[in-house]
């Protein structure tokens, strides 16, 4: 069964704590980092982006799962951050882990979860034989307009799987998907800043299509919340997906572990793949994992998945989710507008 | 718009992403940026490609606190001369470090970085930078 036989995680080393954004805003912090569920967020170093985040990535994958890179034939970079507007971040990865050249290679979009529609593709490749193994990776500098409400959750950071059939740390179930036309949030074409619907991103976005998925799922699989020992759902912020469990009847238990948006923000592309990264890491054989990724515009991907016995034998060799959750370094808001271009006369 | 020198990047590309040089074989020794001969064994030496594990220490350094256009929103930064395990030395910025801790001898790890861009229209250049090494968990790095 084809099944994840590498992955990593990569998270930049800056924080900027809530509160510290909040006293720019004249905002009350304490109050709006425990509102929002969210009390710090990583923040990339002005060398950092989406390309450098993928190959860090992409390296502890390679090593955790110690596979050959040039058995891999496929590399997919999904992102909403990507440098160039015009040329794939792939062809960076994969001339920095040791591809060969003989693979194919391109970059996704599908604003949060472009991570996992890359790892579903992977996934069929893998399973047509087209492919030995797959790269898919969701990766994000996310930036919010300042003074808006997304600037406390906006992230950097990134996960990247190696989907494949041989001797896998956790196999793929089953995974379906939900997708309508919903404008709730967006980017156009030589804007810096997204543009939101505020209130609309709830219900009629977030919780309609991470909810339809779910269901789908558990109908698809036969099984019920109680089949499944850890959930994993897109974390814009701290708040929605603890609602989403509610709603579903998840016991807070089974979600509480995935909820690294709490200490690094929302990482958007990365985000419920960096979750799951953390469940991986300390999951017990023969755990099942059920996760949603969420994409604005929008739509859901859910997995089944099981963690194998593979697992154990493959921990200790990359820095875990939690590594890199510990290494930090807090930056002040006139350092962070430095690190992230908003001071323009820099360049 | 046309930017020159596009393919003096391009021919680097696979050598500044992967630390990639090379050895002689005949008297061991390590080489990067890669030599076309071996300067100490001529035409007796035998020189096969070696990609650097990227492990090294701080051989010396230096924080540059006054810094070209391009490197303005990174100061203050660090450069050092970084020795590989396998024995080349190369010169590399030290990034995820503040500069008043870092030490002679230190070890580092290589990481990958952008390196520079042709202002906000062209070609972005990536590279290898150091860093200290990381935790791991459940892993004695040395
Ligand atoms: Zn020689």
């Amino acid at each position: 069964m084809v099944g994840i036989v590498g992955y990593g995680v990569y998270v930049p080393r800056y924080r900027i704590k809530t509160e510290e954004i909040a006293a720019v805003w004249g905002e009350d912090g304490p109050k709006l980092a425990k509102g929002l569920g969210v009390f710090e967020k990583s923040v990339p170093g002005p060398d950092e982006d989406v390309a450098t985040i993928s190959v860090e990535a992409a390296r502890n994958a390679i090593k955790q799962g110690d596979i050959d890179p040039t058995d891999i034939g496929a590399v997919y970079v999904g992102s909403e951050s990507h440098p160039y507007a015009v040329k794939p971040t792939g062809t960076i990865v994969a001339e920095s882990i040791g591809c060969t050249h003989d693979i194919t290679c391109a970059d996704f979009e599908f604003a949060c979860k472009a991570g996992t529609a890359a790892v579903q593709t992977c996934m069929g490749l893998v399973d047509s034989k087209m492919i030995k193994i797959g790269l898919a990776i969701g990766s994000d500098t996310a930036q919010g307009r300042p003074g808006d409400a997304l600037e406390y959750s906006a992230a950097a950071g990134g996960a990247a799987f190696l989907i494949g059939k041989k001797k896998p740390v956790a196999t793929i179930e089953e995974t379906v998907s939900f997708t309508t036309d919903t404008p709730d949030f967006w980017r156009r074409e030589g804007e810096d800043f997204p543009s939101h619907g505020a209130r609309f991103t709830g219900e009629p976005a977030y919780f309609r299509h991470v909810g339809a998925g779910a269901k789908s799922l558990l109908k698809k699989t036969k099984t019920t919340v109680e089949d499944y020992d850890y959930f994993v759902f897109h974390m814009p912020n701290g708040k929605f997906p603890i609602a989403m469990g509610r709603q579903l009847g998840v016991p807070p238990e089974k979600l509480e572990d995935s909820l690294i948006v709490r200490q690094i923000g929302n990482t958007y592309s990365g985000s419920a793949m960096m979750g799951l990264a953390r469940i991986l890491d300390i999951a017990d054989p023969d755990s099942k994992i059920f996760m949603v990724a969420y994409g604005s515009g929008a739509g859901s991907d859910a997995f089944s998945i099981k963690v194998e016995e593979e697992i154990e034998s493959r921990r200790g060799e990359v820095p875990t989710m939690d590594d890199y959750i510990a290494r930090k370094t807090y930056v002040s808001y006139a350092v962070y507008a430095k690190y992230r271009r908003k001071i323009v006369a820099l360049g | 718009m046309a930017q020159h020198g596009v393919a003096q990047i391009w021919r680097r590309i696979r050598a500044i992403y992967n630390i990639e040089g090379n050895t002689c074989k005949t008297c061991d020794t390590y080489y990067f940026p890669p030599r076309p001969v071996c300067p100490t064994c001529r035409r007796k030496g035998v020189l096969e490609d070696h990609k650097f594990k990227g492990l090294g220490k701080i051989h010396t350094f230096a924080v540059v606190r006054q810094a070209p256009d391009d490197f303005k929103r990174q100061i203050p930064y660090v450069i050092a001369q970084v020795e590989l395990d396998e024995g080349a030395r190369v010169t590399a910025q030290i990034v995820n470090i503040d500069p008043e801790e870092v030490e002679i001898g230190m070890r580092v790890r290589a990481c990958f970085r952008k390196i520079t861009q042709a202002g906000t229209a062209g070609v972005i250049v990536y590279g290898y930078k150091f860093e200290p090494v990381l935790k791991v968990t459940g892993h004695s790095y040395p």
